[in-house]
């Protein structure tokens, strides 16, 4: 075989994996749905998350909220004690078994219930790192900011609210971006489930091809791609922060 | 302003048997003394001697291990005291000034006003636009009479140590306090700045203002003070008139203290 034959051979597996019958565009959807399990787990994680965290903070500062700091702490132990792909099966097979939908907007369909069940999943088991993360974040706001605000005579939620969750949501917005990034890869997963998202097409084409090499070294560089982009976007973030830290607005 | 103690007047605060310990460590042991309306009250004595605590006693801040805080006539160290309502008729000045760091000037005088009369000045029939601009003027005007008028939209870490200070000072006062408690306002000052703001604390003494002033400078409690409290060892060890204290000393240690920072 010469060299020119070896050139053609690979551009025909590329034109296979990529080109016939529009398969890119396989690889676009997957990744569509990546991102779209990774905002939604991002959301459910950060809400979660942050309420665990303002539960410890108010507990370890006014001794409120006893019962569910305890709860919240064996939640957080129990989540990171555990693989992520035993608590997605423990979802799909047992605690969601009986969803079986599709959520479409006309005839377009967003996503269907596996899909779903891996974003909860995924959101649930990031809430747990989200607590952790934020924790950090509201321990790095100086007592005295809680103080002047009670002795204005504010309450203890007025001073959460207004005070100290701005402050420690701020402290957190680097790593809680991070988690975000993180979760894009890790969410691959869901296949599983059998969801579609960008891990899973590799296989999917592999499937009609029965050739894997370009299709996984497409996925895995989608995913470079996309990682790199929002590295780039978190690194700009943290120089604003920086720079606001200096004085004025984000 | 007279020492005298008139009393048939009530005292505005009435501390009595005040304890506040830490674990095994006695903090304050059950002191007892009487703030009235218009006085000006200077703490002086050694660190770690209990006076920070006994002025964060004072709006339970710390809570008191035991004894009372009579303030306009209810025991606010009950813990059945709704405490956050006697809390916004006592201003309180940080060391650390303590500004809100996510806020500007403004929004750091505003807040409280904003969040806690809004209930009463709707029952007065005011628009909540209405009521907005009346805290938004007042809070200008306060910072007018501090000469930082124009720091109103910058964010605290622009601000030099005695501008924060003055406008901590300016944020409790927004609340129309009867009484303001200054935990060392200028201990943690730059010396060029420590002027600028005893000249804001005198201001608010000559017109009247009923203040309870922990410091270490003796210069402004023999200028303000109507009384000063020698606070070591967790107890009142002196209460007198400024000259008394000053230059006619009578317990030994508070001799001591002074032989060391006069």
């Amino acid at each position: 075989m010469n060299l020119q034959e070896f050139f053609l051979s690979l551009w025909n597996r590329f034109d296979k994996a990529f080109l016939v019958e529009d398969r890119w565009k396989l690889y676009l959807e997957g990744l569509g749905n990546t991102i779209l399990i990774a905002l939604m787990a991002t959301v459910i994680g950060v809400i979660l998350g942050v309420l665990f965290a303002v539960i410890n903070y108010v507990n370890k500062k006014t001794g409120k909220f006893k019962v569910l700091a305890v709860l919240s702490n064996i939640y957080i132990t129990v989540i990171r004690g555990t693989p992520v792909v035993l608590q997605l099966m423990i979802m799909y097979f047992i605690v969601f078994v009986s969803w079986n939908f599709k959520v479409a907007i006309g005839s377009f369909e967003i996503m269907d219930s596996s899909l779903l069940i891996g974003a909860i999943t995924f959101g649930l088991n990031s809430a747990a790192y989200v607590a952790e993360i934020t924790r950090a974040g509201f321990e790095a706001v100086d007592d005295g900011q809680r103080e002047a605000g009670r002795s204005l005579g504010l309450s203890t939620a007025q001073t959460m609210w207004y005070i100290i969750i701005p402050q420690a949501m701020r402290n957190s917005l680097p790593p809680l971006f991070n988690e975000f990034i993180t979760l894009v890869k890790e969410t691959a997963i869901v296949g599983y489930l059998g969801v579609y998202d960008l891990g899973k097409i590799p296989g999917l084409i592999q499937s009609r091809t029965f050739d894997y090499l370009f299709p996984l070294i497409i996925a895995a560089l989608m995913y470079l791609v996309v990682v790199m982009i929002l590295t780039k976007i978190l690194h700009v973030l943290e120089k604003r922060l920086a720079k606001s830290d200096r004085g004025g607005k984000i | 302003m007279s020492v005298e103690k008139n009393h048939d007047i009530k005292p505005l605060i009435s501390v009595r048997n005040l304890t506040k310990s830490f674990g095994k460590l006695t903090v304050l042991d059950s002191i007892s003394t009487d703030i009235y309306t218009g006085e000006k009250v200077v703490i002086i004595g050694p660190s770690g001697g209990g006076k920070s605590t006994f002025l964060r006693c004072l709006n339970c801040l710390e809570d008191p291990s035991s004894g009372a805080v009579i303030f306009d006539g209810v025991d606010i160290a009950d813990v059945r005291v709704n405490i956050n309502h006697h809390r916004q008729n006592m201003g309180m000045v940080f060391q650390q000034f303590n500004l809100f760091n996510n806020l500007t000037v403004l929004e750091n005088i505003t807040l409280a006003p904003e969040k806690i009369r809004w209930k009463k000045a709707k029952a007065e029939g005011k628009t909540r636009e209405q009521f907005k601009a009346d805290v938004r003027e007042n809070a200008l005007s306060l910072l007018r009479r501090v000469g930082l008028e124009d720091k109103a939209d910058a964010y605290p870490s622009t601000l030099s140590g005695g501008q924060k200070q003055r406008i901590a000072i300016v944020r409790a006062l927004a609340m129309n306090p009867k009484v303001m408690l200054f935990d060392e306002p200028t201990s943690a000052l730059d010396p060029e700045m420590v002027g600028e703001v005893l000249e804001v604390m005198k201001e608010l003494a000559d017109e009247g203002m009923t203040m309870v002033c922990v410091t270490h400078e003796m210069g402004f409690a023999r200028e303000v003070a109507d009384r000063v409290l020698f606070i070591a060892d967790g107890n009142i060890l002196e209460d007198d008139s400024p000259s008394e204290v000053f230059d006619n000393p009578k317990h030994p240690r508070l001799k001591q203290f002074l032989g060391k920072i006069l």
